[in-house]
């Protein structure tokens, strides 16, 4: 009887194998973000010029770059810079998409038309062409290309958790709240939030993957991470400049970007078939 | 208590106003139980939910006036209102299984009521824990735990009740609280109704279309039809000596265990759509004693005794 949704979650997660194999690889690229300075044999940054463009051998498993940087010390601090997009960039996101979601969803009439009039606006100009236009105001770097991500990306929260909203909202719990003297907050917060949590977890990890290859997008431009920045948009723009030379430049960190989208997909195909009861399938 | 003087709801509908209610006026005493019948779409949840002010508030108009212990409810703001509800006058209603917040554990939602009238943690739950024994939940120290899927709608009403007196409010609105509700759970939840009456001195409105609720646990009645009060009175008086032609005609439709009739009486015809434009008893296409007066003029409301009034023309 008093079995938690969370015990039920991991006894059926048990046998999604999406789940699973996703999971490992995101714990493998999280266990490698976190020790990085252990695992890498050299700092990612240190440049030994005799070893320039060295293919892969014993001495430099994955190569080196042109500077003679190893190339398998970046790709294992580059696992740090993917995250940090993926994890802030997709918060920022979920951020913005809930709270506009939600007041639209709640309130409707004028503020829900203007809310979805500026959702509108941001989802028919090209994601990559708002996110450059956003770069370029704010400056180049990291940072401001995962907020101009974000910038671009949010609306897709923003539509779901209003459309959630919306059903939500016409429930009988939500009057007994009101009839119960709950305000309005604590409607918002307390009544409509859990309900949305469902949905929302199902979000964040579709729209993980895609914030790490938009915002890796970015930096291969050059607008996102820059030099000597171990960032795998990075290295593999670098990397095309030797592509007939020296193609373990760009193999590595294109291996490591796959690795880890595809773990996120199937991360989130797992958790969506987990929670989501219309695809669970038994 | 609480009193309504001439309340009317209208809704907007296309070409003009639907009337919903009309100049309802009643007036529920300290610790009464008071009861509103009448069959589907007559107005009786609609007078529920705007003294609470829980309209859909878009499509509606507001008439009259609806006083609690002497303050105009419509006179206050929506931030008082929020104060009112609850606190003041609880609201249980007619379907049990989607009225409680599935993702919360079902003694938190009573709990919930405790904290807005703000108390310590562990004395919270020691008295949701009292409050699951008065309602006589099985195993109550188990049963705060349970979320409301683990829950039967009888236990699920339960634990709306108890939620809205946790708050101890004056005046408790039942909106058909054992509709959706088998007769075993039906008598179980009139019980604690009754007891909450005698134990806390609740006012009571209780909205049904059952007379048998009505004679098991009422005082007083409002017989309502399309919108208006056909009769109100005592119980007793109600069911001495029908005076509306339609409490009349009810009172012989219902079953009785005595006779063995072939089949039930029903009153023919169907309910009108009313605009608020038309004049005349509404109950007039449907009553055996209808004449042109009662198309043209609304009925006078006459007196029987200080408690017991009705509404027609011709009696």
């Amino acid at each position: 009887m008093n079995e938690t949704p969370f015990m039920e979650f991991l006894v059926s997660a048990r046998k999604n194998a999406n789940f699973l194999v996703g999971a490992f690889i995101i714990l493998s690229v999280v266990f490698v973000a976190i020790f990085a300075p252990v695992l890498a044999p050299y700092g990612y940054d240190t440049a030994n010029k005799a070893d320039r463009l060295q293919p892969p051998s014993a001495k430099y498993p994955f190569g080196t770059d042109d500077f003679g940087r190893d190339m398998l010390s970046k790709v294992i601090y580059g696992a740090r810079i993917t995250l940090q997009i993926a994890l802030i960039g997709t918060f920022i996101q979920m951020f913005l998409g809930v709270t506009v979601g939600m007041v639209s969803g709640y309130f409707g009439g004028f503020i829900d038309k203007f809310l979805m009039y500026i959702a509108d606006l941001a989802w028919c100009v090209p994601g990559i062409i708002l996110a450059l236009a956003v770069v370029t105001l704010l400056g180049k770097g990291l940072n401001n290309s995962i907020i101009a991500i974000s910038l671009v990306n949010w609306t897709q929260f923003a539509r779901i958790v209003r459309a959630k909203t919306m059903a939500i909202k016409n429930q009988a719990f939500i009057e007994t709240g009101i009839a119960f003297g709950e305000k309005t907050p604590a409607i918002m917060l307390r009544y409509i939030f859990p309900n949305i949590v469902p949905a929302l977890i199902v979000m964040i990890s579709m729209q993980l993957p895609s914030t790490v290859i938009s915002t890796t997008a970015l930096s291969f431009l050059g607008l996102g991470s820059q030099p000597p920045s171990p960032d795998w948009g990075l290295a593999l723009s670098n990397g095309m400049k030797y592509v007939s030379r020296g193609q373990w430049l760009s193999i590595f960190p294109g291996i490591a970007m796959v690795y880890t989208v595809f773990g996120f997909n199937l991360l989130g195909e797992g958790i969506r078939d987990l929670i989501d009861p219309h695809v669970k399938s038994y | 208590m609480l009193k309504l003087d001439r309340l009317s709801v209208e809704y907007r509908v296309r070409g003009g106003y639907l009337s919903a209610v009309k100049d309802v006026s009643l007036n529920i005493g300290e610790g009464e139980i008071f009861a509103v019948v009448g069959e589907s779409g007559c107005g009786k949840s609609t007078i529920a939910h705007s003294i609470m002010r829980l309209l859909p508030d878009r499509n509606e108009r507001v008439l009259g006036g609806i006083y609690f212990e002497g303050h105009d409810l419509n006179a206050l703001n929506d931030r008082q209102m929020t104060g009112v509800r609850g606190k003041k006058i609880g609201m249980i209603f007619q379907n049990p299984l989607d009225s409680l917040n599935p993702v919360y554990r079902s003694g938190s939602q009573v709990a919930e009521a405790i904290f807005l009238d703000k108390k310590n943690r562990a004395e919270v739950w020691r008295e949701v824990i009292e409050f699951y024994r008065e309602m006589k939940m099985p195993d109550p120290a188990q049963s705060v735990r349970s979320f409301p899927h683990e829950l039967s709608g009888g236990m699920r009403q339960r634990v709306m009740i108890a939620m809205m007196l946790a708050r101890n409010p004056k005046l408790l609105i039942a909106d058909e609280p054992t509709t959706a509700l088998d007769v075993t759970i039906e008598a179980q939840i009139l019980e604690i109704m009754s007891r909450l009456r005698a134990d806390f001195n609740t006012s009571i409105l209780l909205i049904t279309h059952n007379f048998g609720i009505v004679a098991e646990i009422a005082d007083r009645v409002a017989v309502m039809y399309a919108g208006e009060v056909a009769e109100q009175g005592s119980v007793f008086e109600i069911f001495q000596s029908p005076s509306h032609p339609y409490t009349e005609l009810l009172m012989k439709a219902l079953p009785h265990q005595s006779k063995r009739e072939g089949r039930l009486r029903t009153i023919e015809g169907s309910v009108p759509r009313i605009t608020s434009a038309a004049p005349g008893c509404r109950f007039c296409n449907r009553c055996p004693a209808a004449s042109e007066r009662c198309e043209k003029h609304a009925p006078p409301v006459k007196h029987l005794s200080s408690t017991h009034s009705y509404a027609c023309h011709n009696r």
